[in-house]
């Protein structure tokens, strides 16, 4: 195989070995220790390498809530499909939002259904499609969570500039810390550390995890996505614990900054403002959304179009017990028989960082 | 003859007749097709069984780096019956205009087909052309059928497949896909990716001489992955791959890496799995080398009996995870 810089020399086996080694000499704890891989891409990683497959009996790993798609609520979709059927708007999204489900329709339905519904790379490819569409509206489905929402706020920056009109966002922008606050006073949670959202932590910095030794006195640490890297973070954390030394550890520093990227963020907060957020199986969380600046609330889709929602039906769907780690997808009646990405329930069995999907994938 | 593709080009009347008179048989000599019959009559070979194949091409972008949809139309057909042990010789190809198509780009794509079924040795004896209003299809679409012929000796199946039997993989993986990828996406001005299209029939034939070679697929929608899974259910068998086996370009590899799709759920267009006896595995590796499309032909794992028909990978860790047949799309990742 091709060696790619960057990547290969982050995974070099005997560099995992030796990791793996150091991590199994550590002396066995009385109650095994949970750790929880926030993001979304950590759990698929984890999945691919194998990781679980070489730790130690007593190190046990949880998926958390760090998939944009799987945390944005049921209606967030029905009202996306409800713009693009009602008011003939244009849909742009990231093409992993296109078969999760929302109200049990989905934006792939719709487009079968005659819905303009149009996958980008680029958020920026909406002012393209903007501008050889004057006469429509053009709707951006903005998930995603202080890694992508810089960029929703770079655009909203640019169609103001170049004075569009017909461009507005469909804004589910979600914030990780208090995710994690809400996690941590969750008492049917049992965790003694995490490992941090490498590329949200890119954004908001280390600093911004400080929360976690200092008012819940457990150990994080921001690690990348390639086998040494999460190792190095697992060693970590374990090493912490036995030292009783709580702190925000970085071993990501080619990407992770103390201060993260300050200039992503002040575009980030000149157009967006926190706000409460419904996290889907957390319920509401306070701070941990983001909305328009009332400065710029006419790119606001949810007050642009009035849609007519269907009812939510309520389903046996888990995928807010597996988000809080409660569960693992297998302990779901419907994981693998009636949830499969061909027939998803809820979104974890078809987003790109969804649990479930992980599991169906790689762990049947 | 007109620039553009009109309605009128395919309702059968004069317009038609020029579309295919000045056009289209310009590029498909065959006398079977000069005929203008409504059927091509074709000489069947003694002692031969037919083997029969068709394909629906709707790929967009219709040029991309490697070719365009008309070499891979041909070359596509040409594949599927090369898989089977059959000689390829006969296609049909038919087209559905939609109109307005630039009839300059028609015959960029027919002059490509021409050349693919000169290189794949086929001739195209029969075709169809239809028009449809603007709107109702997307520029162009092709469907090929191709007949060939085989002995009638033991037929390729994966019913063959056993236990200890080897997995070749005759180039390396997801070329074609990765390259349709990066264009639509945007991320190909480097052109580092191109498709891998190309006829199959000599790689084919020269794995079959040697024998051993219990069923041939070639890797086309859904990747190495998905015929994998295919002949893992057809047997009942685990297929072990080793991922440090897999041939692999680095544009490919960077690709993915960057957007977060896995390599071996993307097609190939000029590439086949071969699944052959462990006695005839090395030669047919050395054989599949030394040719120009099997330079990285690769043993890239093996068949075993297993606790249920799946696919396993070794990753470089030594650690295993299971592939499963692609489900849903692959999309770039979002953050």
């Amino acid at each position: 195989m091709t060696k790619m810089r960057f990547i290969d020399e982050f995974r070099t086996p005997d560099v995992v070995r030796s990791l793996t080694r150091q991590l199994h000499s550590f002396p066995r704890p009385a109650e095994t220790y949970s750790f929880m891989e926030v993001c979304g891409t950590h759990t698929m990683a984890i999945f691919r390498f194998g990781i679980r497959q070489i730790l130690p009996t007593w190190v046990r790993l949880i998926s958390g809530p760090g998939c944009p798609v799987c945390v944005t609520a049921d209606d967030y979709i029905a009202r996306a499909c409800a713009i693009a059927l009602q008011h003939q708007a244009i849909i742009a999204t990231f093409g992993d939002l296109m078969p999760v489900p929302g109200a049990g329709f989905s934006l792939e339905q719709a487009r079968a259904e005659g819905a303009d519904v149009r996958v980008v790379y680029t958020p920026h490819d909406c002012i393209d499609i903007c501008r050889r569409n004057p006469d429509r509206e053009v709707v951006y489905l903005a998930v995603g969570f202080e890694t992508t929402a810089p960029i929703s706020a770079a655009l909203v920056l640019e169609a103001q500039q170049k004075k569009i009109a017909n461009f507005s966002l469909l804004v589910a922008h979600k914030l990780i810390p208090p995710a994690m606050n809400a996690l941590l006073s969750d008492p049917d949670l049992k965790l003694d550390g995490f490992i941090c959202p490498p590329h949200v932590s890119a954004i908001i910095g280390a600093q911004a995890f400080e929360f976690i030794p200092q008012t819940w006195a457990k150990p994080c640490v921001i690690a990348g996505f390639e086998s040494t890297d999460i190792m190095r973070g697992l060693n970590n954390l374990v090493e912490q614990i036995l030292n009783k030394q709580n702190h925000v550890a970085n071993v990501y520093r080619r990407v992770v900054k103390y201060s993260g990227n300050t200039h992503a963020r002040k575009m980030l907060y000149s157009v967006f403002e926190s706000a409460t957020a419904t996290w889907r199986g957390i319920g509401q969380i306070p701070d941990s959304g983001l909305v328009l600046k009332s400065e710029y609330s006419s790119f606001d889709a949810a007050r642009r179009f009035e849609v007519k929602l269907p009812p939510l039906k309520p389903s046996k769907c888990r995928c807010g017990d597996v988000l809080r780690g409660i569960i693992t997808p297998k302990e779901c009646s419907l994981f693998a028989t009636a949830c499969h990405p061909e027939n998803p329930i809820g979104p974890c069995m078809v987003s790109s960082e969804g649990t479930c999907s992980a599991y169906y994938k790689y762990d049947r | 003859m007109k620039k553009t593709i009109l309605l009128s080009h395919g309702e059968g009347g004069i317009r038609t007749h020029e579309l295919i008179e000045q056009v289209i048989l310009k590029y498909f000599p065959s006398k079977f097709l000069s005929d203008l019959n409504d059927a091509a009559l074709l000489p069947v070979p003694a002692d031969s069984m037919l083997v029969f194949t068709t394909d629906n091409h709707v790929v967009d972008p219709i040029f991309f780096p490697g070719g365009d949809i008309g070499k891979l139309a041909i070359y596509g057909t040409i594949n599927d019956l090369a898989v089977c042990g059959a000689t390829p010789l006969y296609l049909s190809f038919s087209l559905i205009l939609e109109e307005g198509f630039q009839i300059a780009e028609l015959e960029k794509i027919l002059a490509s087909a021409q050349k693919a079924a000169a290189q794949g040795c086929v001739e195209v004896v029969t075709g169809d052309t239809k028009v449809v209003p603007r709107g109702m299809a997307d520029k162009i679409y092709i469907n090929t059928s191709g007949v060939g012929f085989k002995s009638h000796q033991k037929n390729l199946h994966p019913d063959l497949i056993q236990e200890g039997d080897v997995i070749l993989f005759s180039g390396p993986i997801g070329q074609h896909g990765a390259a349709i990828m990066a264009e639509r996406l945007n991320l190909n001005q480097d052109q580092a990716l191109s498709s891998d299209v190309a006829p199959l029939t000599e790689l084919c034939q020269a794995a079959l001489n040697i024998g051993g070679v219990r069923v041939m697929r070639d890797a086309t929608r859904g990747g190495l992955a998905t015929v994998l899974n295919e002949f893992a259910r057809n047997s009942g068998m685990t297929f072990f791959i080793d991922e440090m086996a897999l041939p692999i370009s680095s544009a490919v590899r960077n690709l993915c890496e960057i957007i977060g799709v896995e390599p071996y759920y993307l097609a190939n267009e000029g590439a086949a799995v071969l699944i052959v006896s462990p006695d005839s595995a090395a030669e047919i590796e050395t054989i599949l080398r030394e040719n120009k499309l099997g330079k990285d032909a690769a043993i890239i794992g093996v068949v075993q009996k297993g606790d249920r028909p799946e696919v396993r990978l070794k990753t470089s860790l030594g650690t295993h995870r299971i592939i499963t047949m692609l489900a849903g799309g692959q999309f770039p990742r979002i953050c």
